[in-house]
C-alpha cells in the first residue's frame, strides 16, 4: 500500500490575510512540498496539469524532474496528465525521458482534463473528449512497448517507422493509472490494459466512486488480468487536522468556506459529512481513511490533497507532518491487517521489472518445452 | 394493472402558495383520471429543496434529500409541473432545479405543465418558456398547458374545465407509461465502443 500527496498547483488567495503569493512561490513551495513528502515518509507526489491561471503545472515533467534531481526514494506520479489535448507521442518521450533521470520512481495518471477551452487552445474538440482519451492511449501504449510503430487514427497525422526515444527504463513502461470521475468508458479501458484506476474520491460522495470502482474491478477480471479484487486501485481523499478537532474546524472553515471548488456553498460540517474530506483529528482521519477498503476493497494507493484553497506553505508543512508521523504509519498497519496476500501492493518499477522477467522466463520455458 | 408513480414539482415561494394549490387541483384531477389504478404520488415543493439546490450546482452533486427528490421527480411514470411566471418566465428555482437534473433523465417523461402569475397577460410563458425547456429534455409535454391568474381563482369554471383537459391528457399517458419499471444501466458503453480506440486507429 502507498501513501502520498496529489495537488492541482492552484495559486490561490489565503483568505484570513488576504496574501496572495506568486506563480514563483507557489512554483518553488511545491517542491519544497514534495521534499517533505519523501522526508516524512510518503512514498509517492503526484502533480497535476493544467493551462489555465489559478494554476501554475502547465509543465509536470520539467517540475517533477527537478524534484526526481532532489529526492531519492519518492515515486512521481500525475494528477492527471491530459491525454486528450496532449500528443501521446510527446507524453511517450517525455514520461520515458523523466523515467530514466528519476531511476524508475515515475508513473503516471492519464486524465480528459475539465477545463472546455483548454481543448480548443490545443486544437481539439472537447465533444471528443473520450475518443481522443481512448485512441491517444492506445496509441502511447505502443510507443512503450512496441520498437518501431506504423500507425493511423482519427486525431494525429499517421506515424511510419516511428520509434520514440528515450525508450523505456528496462525496457518496462511506466506504470499507467486511468483517473476518471464518471465514465465507464475511460474504466473499461483501464480495465482492458490491465493498468490502475485511480478514482479521485473528492468533492463527492464516496458511494459514486464506489460503483465505478466495483464497475472496474469487474472488468479487470472479465479482461483476465487477474481477480476483480487484484484489480490496482487508487483513490484520493483530503484531510486537515489539528492535535483538537475544534482547533482544525476553527483553523480550516475560512478555507473551506472560499475554496474554488465548494465555497460559499454547503456548509463544512455538511460537506465532511456527505464526502471523504475529513476536518478534525489524526484520529479521525485514521478513522475515516481507514474504513476504505471496507468500500473500496483492498487497494494499492492513497493520495491526499493538502494544499489547496489558499493554505500558507508553513501550514501545509505542518500537515504533512502529521500525516507521515500520525496517521500514514497507523494507516499502514490497519492496511496491512488481514489483506488477502493475493492482492497486489502498490506498483513499483522495480516491481514490474521483475514481473517482466519473470514472464519472459515463462516464454523462454515454454518455447524450450516446445 | 400495475402500479404508476407520479410525481409533482411545485416551485412556489410562499407558504401556502397559489402554485402548490394549483399542482394540488392537477393532481388530483390527474388521479381521478386514472380511476382503477394504484398510484404513489410524490410532491416536491422545490422550496424544501432551495438550498440543496444551490449547493448542488456549486458542488456537482445532490445532498441526500435533494437525491431522494430528483429520484422521485426522474423514475416516475408522469410529471406535474408548476411554477410561478417571474419576469416573464419560469421562477429561477424552477430552472435551477431542472439544471441539477441527469438532461437524459427526463426522456419520454409525460409532463402537465402549469404556471401562475398574478396576471393572465403572462399565460403564454408556459407556451414559449416551459414547453421547449421540456422539449429540449425530450420530455412529452401534455398539449394542454394550464395557466392560473389570481383572477382565475374567482371564476371557477374555466380553470376547472382546463384542469380537467389537461389531466385527462396526462393520465391517459401515464397509465401507458413503463418508465417506473424500467432499469438503466449507468455503465452501458456506447454502441460501437472500442477500449482501442473507435476509429480503426492500430
Amino acid at each position: 500500500m502507498q501513501f502520498g500527496i496529489f495537488t492541482v498547483s492552484d495559486v490561490t488567495t489565503d483568505p484570513t490575510d488576504d496574501t496572495t503569493p506568486t506563480e514563483g512561490e507557489r512554483i518553488k513551495a511545491l517542491v519544497t512540498i514534495a521534499r517533505k513528502a519523501e522526508e516524512v515518509g510518503l512514498d509517492v507526489f503526484a502533480l497535476g496539469e493544467h493551462h489555465n491561471p489559478p494554476f501554475v503545472s502547465s509543465s509536470p515533467t520539467t517540475m517533477l524532474g527537478y524534484i526526481a534531481a532532489q529526492t531519492t526514494e519518492l515515486i512521481l506520479s500525475t494528477s492527471t496528465t491530459l491525454i486528450t489535448t496532449n500528443d501521446p507521442v510527446k507524453i511517450a518521450e517525455d514520461y520515458a525521458m523523466l523515467q530514466h533521470l528519476a531511476d524508475g520512481r515515475v508513473d503516471v495518471m492519464m486524465g480528459r482534463g475539465n477545463t472546455g477551452p483548454v481543448y480548443p487552445w490545443f486544437g481539439k474538440d472537447i465533444r471528443d473528449g473520450i475518443p481522443l482519451a481512448l485512441e491517444n492511449y492506445a496509441l502511447l501504449h505502443r510507443l512503450w512497448r512496441e520498437e518501431f510503430v506504423d500507425w493511423q487514427g482519427q486525431y494525429r497525422t499517421p506515424l511510419q517507422g516511428f520509434q520514440s526515444t528515450p525508450r523505456p527504463l528496462d525496457g518496462v513502461p511506466p506504470f499507467v493509472w486511468h483517473g476518471s470521475i464518471r465514465s465507464p468508458e475511460i474504466a473499461e479501458q483501464a480495465a482492458f490494459y490491465g493498468d490502475g484506476f485511480f478514482a479521485n474520491n473528492i468533492f463527492w460522495p464516496k458511494e459514486h466512486y464506489m460503483r465505478l470502482v466495483s464497475y472496474y474491478r469487474q472488468r479487470f477480471e472479465h479482461y483476465g488480468h487477474g481477480t476483480a479484487a487484484q484489480a490496482i486501485v487508487g483513490l484520493g481523499g483530503q484531510a486537515f487536522m489539528r492535535t483538537k478537532s475544534q482547533d482544525a474546524v476553527a483553523e480550516f472553515r475560512p478555507y473551506f468556506d472560499n475554496a474554488p471548488v465548494y465555497g460559499h456553498g454547503p456548509s463544512m460540517e455538511d460537506f465532511t459529512a456527505q464526502t471523504p474530506l475529513t476536518v478534525g483529528s489524526p484520529q479521525e482521519v485514521i478513522d475515516k481513511y481507514a474504513g476504505m477498503r471496507e468500500h473500496f476493497g483492498d487497494y494499492q494507493r492513497q493520495l491526499f490533497l493538502m494544499d489547496h484553497a489558499g493554505l500558507p506553505l508553513k501550514t501545509v508543512l505542518e500537515q504533512l507532518d502529521i500525516l507521515g508521523e500520525e496517521v500514514v504509519p497507523v494507516l499502514r498497519k490497519e492496511f496491512a491487517a488481514n489483506r488477502p496476500a493475493d492482492v497486489p501492493d502498490g506498483p513499483t518499477h522495480a516491481a514490474l521489472v521483475a514481473q517482466s522477467e519473470r514472464v519472459e522466463a515463462a516464454e523462454t520455458a515454454t518455447t524450450v518445452t516446445a | 394493472m400495475t402500479a404508476r408513480t407520479l410525481a409533482v414539482i411545485a416551485a412556489g415561494l410562499s407558504q401556502p402558495s397559489s402554485t402548490r394549490l394549483l399542482a394540488d387541483r392537477l393532481t388530483e384531477a390527474t388521479l381521478r383520471a386514472l380511476d382503477g389504478v394504484d398510484v404513489d404520488v410524490t410532491v416536491v415543493e422545490l422550496r424544501d429543496v432551495a438550498q440543496d439546490v444551490t449547493n448542488n450546482l456549486l458542488t456537482g452533486f445532490p445532498s441526500p434529500k435533494l437525491d431522494t427528490a430528483i429520484q422521485a421527480v426522474t423514475s416516475a411514470d408522469g410529471l406535474i409541473a408548476v411554477t410561478p411566471i417571474f419576469t416573464t418566465s419560469y421562477s429561477g428555482l424552477f430552472k435551477s432545479f431542472v439544471d441539477v437534473l441527469d438532461p437524459q433523465s427526463l426522456t419520454g417523461m409525460p409532463v402537465l405543465l402549469g404556471a401562475t402569475g398574478g396576471t393572465e397577460r403572462h399565460s403564454l410563458a408556459i407556451d414559449y418558456a416551459m414547453r421547449p425547456l421540456f422539449t429540449y429534455l425530450h420530455a412529452n409535454p401534455v398539449p394542454t398547458g394550464v395557466y392560473a391568474a389570481s383572477s382565475d381563482w374567482g371564476t371557477e369554471a374555466g380553470l376547472t374545465d382546463r384542469i380537467e383537459r389537461a389531466a385527462s391528457e396526462l393520465a391517459a399517458l401515464v397509465r401507458a407509461s413503463e418508465r417506473s419499471q424500467s432499469i438503466r444501466d449507468p455503465f452501458a458503453l456506447p454502441e460501437g465502443f472500442s477500449p482501442v480506440g473507435g476509429f480503426g486507429a492500430q
